[in-house]
């Protein structure tokens, strides 16, 4: 499927329920008031990117969902667990939610294989023969089974990232993360990345990505999130993010991204 | 300045001739600068004055096995025959003389479980049984009392394998007890945390001999009168609670060397606590910690000697007691050198065998 294709499959209306809420989150890091007043819903199948500059919590924002980091005020609720102190139920919600990182921490002692296998085998508890199994599917998908016993090391940056995503998937999550998923990678190897999130956006995955890639934005998101200073200070379609963008720090922000 | 253009035409040339083979080795190594020439030369001096009377006496003048103890000090050269008489006394201890076999069956399993430890391919689970079938095989064979051997007294133990089963034992132990100690010390439950720094601090703030003397003196106060524990098993267990506390730090300093990225990657899959640690930073960590690991496994090898204080004949100890025969005083020279020997066979195999794990390890997976 085509870039242009991915867009006009883009849906005008969420479908398929609620996956993500979150209310009234504030998160601090000692004193310092990183998350304000975080009021998000993502539904079933939503494509969702987040920009902003740095240090304005979007990062710190997807890393509440899965609850790397702690909230201090507020509700996130992730495929209708909420997340408290509960152990048990901050695992359950991580089996649900794939995280992608920036420097893509794949487990350098372990193979590409190992690497996919390893959560399916002690978390899902599956049979080694079949989290193989899966684990060979996801990474002929993101076009890397051939390294599949291959160590981290061995492999470029893109190759990582993409064993990263294929990782993930293999948990089958509800939901996928990504950190900003090309940030820490040659500018020519951020195409493979890319090309791998955009076909899992069109399988109708439910993605909140972190990214400074415009582009991706504007052909495969559902929706643009703005957030400077803690804030989510715009949302809206990428169409009329980028084109007629509302507030005076949105307008800053895509002048300086864009204007280059 | 022109501009280099690579167009792969220019062929492969042999370096300098003076800049490669012996000659050159020799100068870079040997005789770099005016002060290294003449710690060179003065080194080549002291070695060529040590090592003739050395081999003089270790080998030329040295006396065959068979002579007196008289003709040996007429002699003058080194006396094996003192190691060849007192051979079994010094490896085997007080241990009932024509029993001895028992002792030598002990050291082989021992070594053969450390051995096949050693081997990655059986770091399955039937090696820790393989390991408790054969400490309780060495407890038969050394104790008795049971399948028609018969019953001796554990005061009776002595050399080699005392030594071994004070030092093996002891590190098979400590080393789960230090992992758990350092995965303590860095937990993020205060009580938890409190308690192991506690211990790891305590203990390191004491020197061993004062703590093998606490265990064999003090500890008995506290009993009530009629308990008692066995004054092996509680050097053996001193023994452990040190050990125990120096590898949690170097496992510690594996901990903190590994990115905190692995530690989000293994909690954002769902693994629990325990699953992340043995299956993501372990390994990675105590690989990190080998070489101060080893250097921990070789120095406490070597302490096990200090047993000698609380009345532990280990294998220094035998080697002492051979020594105080009347007939063959004065002869501490061999018996030194004999201990020694054996001392570093164990701990030289220790830090190669540590070096080809490290390489093993490596291989493959470096970021």
């Amino acid at each position: 499927m085509s870039m242009a294709e991915a867009v006009s499959t883009k849906r005008t209306f969420p479908a398929g329920g609620e996956v993500i809420r979150c209310q009234d989150v504030h998160k601090w890091y000692g004193e310092f008031h990183v998350l304000r007043n975080i009021n998000l819903s993502v539904q079933k199948g939503e494509r969702i990117v987040i920009c902003g500059p740095s240090g304005s919590g979007k990062s710190t924002l997807i890393r509440c969902l899965n609850r790397l980091e702690e909230h201090q005020k507020g509700n996130i609720i992730v495929d209708g667990i909420e997340l408290t102190g509960n152990l048990k139920n901050i695992e359950l919600v991580r089996r649900e939610v794939g995280m992608v990182f920036q420097h893509f921490n794949l487990f350098p002692h372990l193979t590409v294989l190992e690497n996919c296998t390893l959560a399916p085998i002690w978390v899902r508890k599956k049979p080694k023969a079949e989290a193989e199994e899966l684990a060979m599917k996801y990474l002929k998908r993101v076009r890397i089974a051939e390294q599949a016993h291959k160590y981290p090391g061995q492999l470029s940056g893109g190759q990582q990232q993409r064993v990263a995503i294929a990782r993930s998937l293999c948990m089958n999550p509800k939901v996928m993360l990504f950190d900003e998923p090309t940030s820490a990678l040659d500018p020519e190897m951020v195409k493979e990345v890319l090309d791998v999130m955009i076909g899992l956006a069109e399988d109708g995955m439910t993605m909140l990505c972190v990214t400074h890639e415009m582009g991706f934005a504007k052909s495969v998101a559902d929706r643009v999130i703005f957030m400077d200073r803690g804030e989510i200070v715009e949302q809206n379609t990428p169409n009329e993010f980028f084109n007629s963008p509302q507030s005076d720090r949105t307008k800053l922000f895509l002048s300086q991204i864009l204007n280059h | 300045m022109t501009e280099n253009v690579h167009t792969g035409s220019i062929p492969d040339e042999r370096p300098p001739a003076n800049t490669v083979g012996p000659i050159a080795w020799l100068r870079n190594n040997l005789f770099n600068s005016w002060y290294n020439a003449l710690l060179t030369i003065l080194i080549i001096y002291g070695l060529a004055r040590a090592i003739p009377p050395l081999l003089d006496w270790l080998i030329f003048h040295a006396n065959a096995i068979g002579t007196t103890p008289q003709e040996c000090r007429a002699n003058g050269g080194a006396c094996w025959t003192f190691v060849s008489e007192k051979l079994r006394f010094i490896l085997f201890g007080t241990f009932p003389y024509e029993q001895q076999w028992r002792p030598l069956v002990t050291i082989a399993i021992i070594i053969a479980l450390v051995l096949i430890s050693c081997d990655r391919r059986f770091w399955k689970p039937w090696l820790g049984l393989a390991w408790v079938a054969g400490i309780a095989a060495v407890a038969i064979l050394m104790w008795g009392g049971v399948f028609g051997l018969s019953y001796v007294e554990n005061t009776l133990w002595g050399g080699l394998p005392l030594t071994l089963m004070l030092s093996v034992i002891g590190l098979s132990v400590a080393f789960p007890a230090s992992i758990l100690l350092a995965l303590g010390r860095r937990s993020q439950l205060p009580a938890i945390r409190v308690v192991s720094v506690t211990y790891i601090e305590l203990i390191r703030g004491v020197p061993l001999i004062s703590l093998l003397f606490m265990a064999s003196v003090m500890f008995p106060l506290f009993l009530p009168t009629g308990v008692n524990i066995d004054k092996l098993l509680r050097a053996q267990i001193a023994f452990i609670m040190f050990a125990a506390a120096y590898m949690a730090e170097a496992i510690r300093g594996g901990l903190q060397a590994i990115p905190k990225g692995q530690y989000e990657a293994a909690d954002a899959l769902g693994l629990n606590y325990w699953q992340g640690m043995r299956k993501i930073i372990l390994p990675q960590a105590l690989a990190i910690s080998i070489p101060p690991l080893v250097n921990t496994f070789i120095s406490f090898f070597k302490d096990t000697s200090l047993v000698i204080i609380i009345g532990l004949y280990d294998l220094l100890g035998t080697a002492k007691a051979a020594l105080s025969d009347p007939a063959w005083r004065g002869f501490y020279r061999e018996a030194y050198l004999f201990i020694g020997v054996i001392y570093w066979v164990f701990c030289f195999s220790m830090s190669k065998y540590s070096q080809k794990l490290e390489r093993d390890l490596r291989r493959g997976h470096r970021r």
